[in-house]
């Protein structure tokens, strides 16, 4: 299986996306090797500031270029894009709905051996819940090319998040995507399977083992977990009943919450979730810690046979 | 020990630190050399000459306190304290890997001696600052370090802990400012300078040195020097080199947070213990 680095993507679609627009900015701060940028440094250095360690200003100066039409993309890795200036996000772009792109790489796990400091666990929860803000994680390179796109060509706050390890990829470059819409990526009829960022492959992987059981799963891939597409929630409580979301974040207030908001509302189906069992990891690889916290294909099987009752 | 043979010691047991740095990072593939080694000097004379501290005892109410606030150098600190016995030396091989008690940044919870969880730039001397509080509410004789990185005094809470240590003459509360002149993206002065250093520190209320922080000698006096100071803060810039020690590592960018190489590796090592 071949994978893909999704910062890379971004880092390329960002200098395509400021080649066609000289509205297109960049803010850094200091990380800017790792959060792939450095290229539109290159090619548009009067459009591109790497304002230090010092992520609440970066906020700022973004918040300021937007009220002039500008369009900046704040670079950074998700803990200091969702939390160091969050409150900054909140009240000087959100609130004024101004329009400024947060663009984080190393979300989730995805960080491993820097450890939880680096590991934004909270990002989807804190960010979902101000007003205003739309919130994606594309599954894979070609997503990332497709969505950041999308997010530069809306108006308003939009909060995106990448990985730092490279992911499988999954899509083909004639994949499209449409924010605010969940993409169903394979069919199925007996439980659905609705999973987020690098873990739509993992929900793929699960889908695959179920079959081989006999049990027919279907995929959802929710890149945009707000504004959530409440539509295809309903049909797979109307099709399946029976849902597992699936997301490299904490269990709480992310996309399992969503989906269980809807589901809760509308008042029938099950929901079982996979995420970070609300603890703090450590450092070690990626791949090892998805294992060792339950974020891969084995336990979403083992949710499944739960909620089927096998 | 007299003044000299002090220093002679220190600069031995600096270059067991240095050595203990580059195995730990090589054995893991991952971490951050350059700002490791720029910090080995002033970490082995605070370890092992100028701390009240207790290996057998990590969590004594009456030692003092380190708070590395530049978290990713922490193959400093580990180093100094398997060196000190706080753990089985060994363990310095399990650095970043999964189930280990030596995480990728500080955590002060999993690793014996360690005194605050670290490794987001510019939370540290806040920190500091309410533990020098303790300290003297407590009338309790300990005191408080903390390392800074030069970068990380681009972080605007770095200056709001600053203003408060001043407000409250914590003349308990030690700074060091680590100018090795570089941080990820490049140098300092082209990023964000962050200077003059040594006048802004003064302003803000804190009594200052300046030191070669590679010159043992410099760095046991400023030591001796600071405990007459009182009823204020006290920084210490230390001027350094980013890889101090290894050769193709001093002053270059990349080995902020590379690893080396097998063949990086001897180099490292036999440059170290020539
Ligand atoms: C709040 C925050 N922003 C960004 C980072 C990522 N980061 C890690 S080290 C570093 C540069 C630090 O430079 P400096 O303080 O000069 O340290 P040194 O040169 O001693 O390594 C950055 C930006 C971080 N750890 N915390
Ligand atoms: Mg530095």
């Amino acid at each position: 299986m071949e994978k893909k680095g999704t910062r890379d993507a971004f880092g390329e679609v960002l200098c395509e996306l400021g080649r066609e627009n000289d509205k297109i900015f960049v803010i850094d701060a200091d990380i800017s090797a790792s959060t792939k940028t450095t290229k539109f440094y290159e090619l548009f250095p009067d459009r591109a500031f790497d304002i230090g360690i010092a992520e609440q200003n970066a906020a700022g100066i973004a918040a300021g270029l937007a009220t002039t039409g500008k369009i900046p993309f704040i670079s950074t890795y998700a803990v200091f894009g969702s939390m160091r200036m969050l409150e900054q996000i909140r009240t000087s772009i959100c609130y004024p709905n101004l329009n400024a792109k947060i663009a984080v790489s190393h979300g989730g796990l995805t960080p491993g051996n820097d450890g939880p400091t680096h590991q934004a666990i909270e990002d989807f929860g804190i960010m979902r819940s101000i007003p205003n803000m739309t919130v994606i994680m594309p599954g894979d390179y070609y997503a990332v090319k497709k969505l950041v796109r999308k997010a530069a060509e809306m108006y308003g706050p939009v909060y995106l998040r990448f990985t730092r390890d490279s992911i499988p990829v999954i899509y083909t470059p004639e994949d499209e995507f449409e924010i605010g819409k969940g993409k169903r990526i394979k069919e199925g009829n007996d439980i659905s399977i609705i999973a987020i960022g690098d873990m739509v492959y993992a929900a793929l992987q699960a889908a695959e083992k179920l079959n081989e059981m006999g049990i027919s799963a279907e995929v959802i891939d929710m890149h945009t977990l707000k504004p959530l597409d409440a539509d295809i929630v309903k049909e797979a409580i109307d099709k399946t009943g029976k849902i597992i979301t699936v997301e490299d974040h904490n269990i709480i207030n992310g996309l399992g919450s969503a989906i269980s908001e809807v589901v809760a509302e509308t008042g029938k189906g099950i929901v079982r979730r996979v995420g970070i069992n609300d603890t703090f990891a450590e450092s070690g690889e990626y791949t090892l810690l998805l294992e060792k916290y339950g974020l891969d294909s084995n336990n979403i099987v083992i949710k499944a046979k739960e909620i089927l009752r096998l | 020990m007299d003044s000299y043979n002090k220093v002679e010691y220190l600069e031995k047991k600096a270059k067991e630190l240095r050595k203990t740095i580059i195995d730990m990072i090589y054995h893991a593939q991952s971490g951050h050399p350059g700002g490791s080694l720029s910090i080995a000097d002033i970490v082995t004379a605070l370890y092992f000459d100028e701390l009240n501290i207790d290996p057998k005892n990590p969590k004594w109410e009456e030692r003092d306190r380190v708070i590395l606030s530049k978290g990713h150098v922490c193959p400093a600190i580990y180093g100094a304290l398997a060196m000190k016995e706080y753990f089985p030396y060994e363990e310095i091989y399990t650095l970043r890997k999964i189930n280990s008690r030596l995480q990728g940044h500080p955590d002060m919870k999993k690793t014996p001696g360690l005194d605050m969880t670290t490794g987001s730039l510019g939370q540290g001397l806040s920190v500091g600052v309410g533990m020098a509080i303790a300290a003297k509410f407590d009338k309790k004789p300990y005191r408080t370090f903390v390392i800074l990185g030069d970068g990380e005094l681009q972080e605007g809470q770095v200056w709001e802990a600053a203003m408060s240590a001043a407000k409250y003459k914590l003349d308990n509360l030690i700074a060091f400012v680590d100018v090795n002149n570089l941080q990820v993206d490049g140098c300092c002065d082209d990023i964000m300078s962050v200077k003059p250093i040594v006048p802004k520190w003064k302003d803000f209320g804190w009594e200052v040195f300046e030191i070669d922080g590679h010159n043992m000698e410099a760095i046991v006096k400023t030591l001796e020097e600071i405990k007459n100071v009182k009823g204020k803060p006290i920084c210490i810039v230390m001027n350094t080199i980013k890889g101090k020690g290894v050769s193709y590592m001093e002053g270059v960018c990349k080995w902020h947070g590379q690893a080396p190489n097998t063949e990086e590796y001897n180099i490292a090592i036999e440059e170290i213990m020539r």
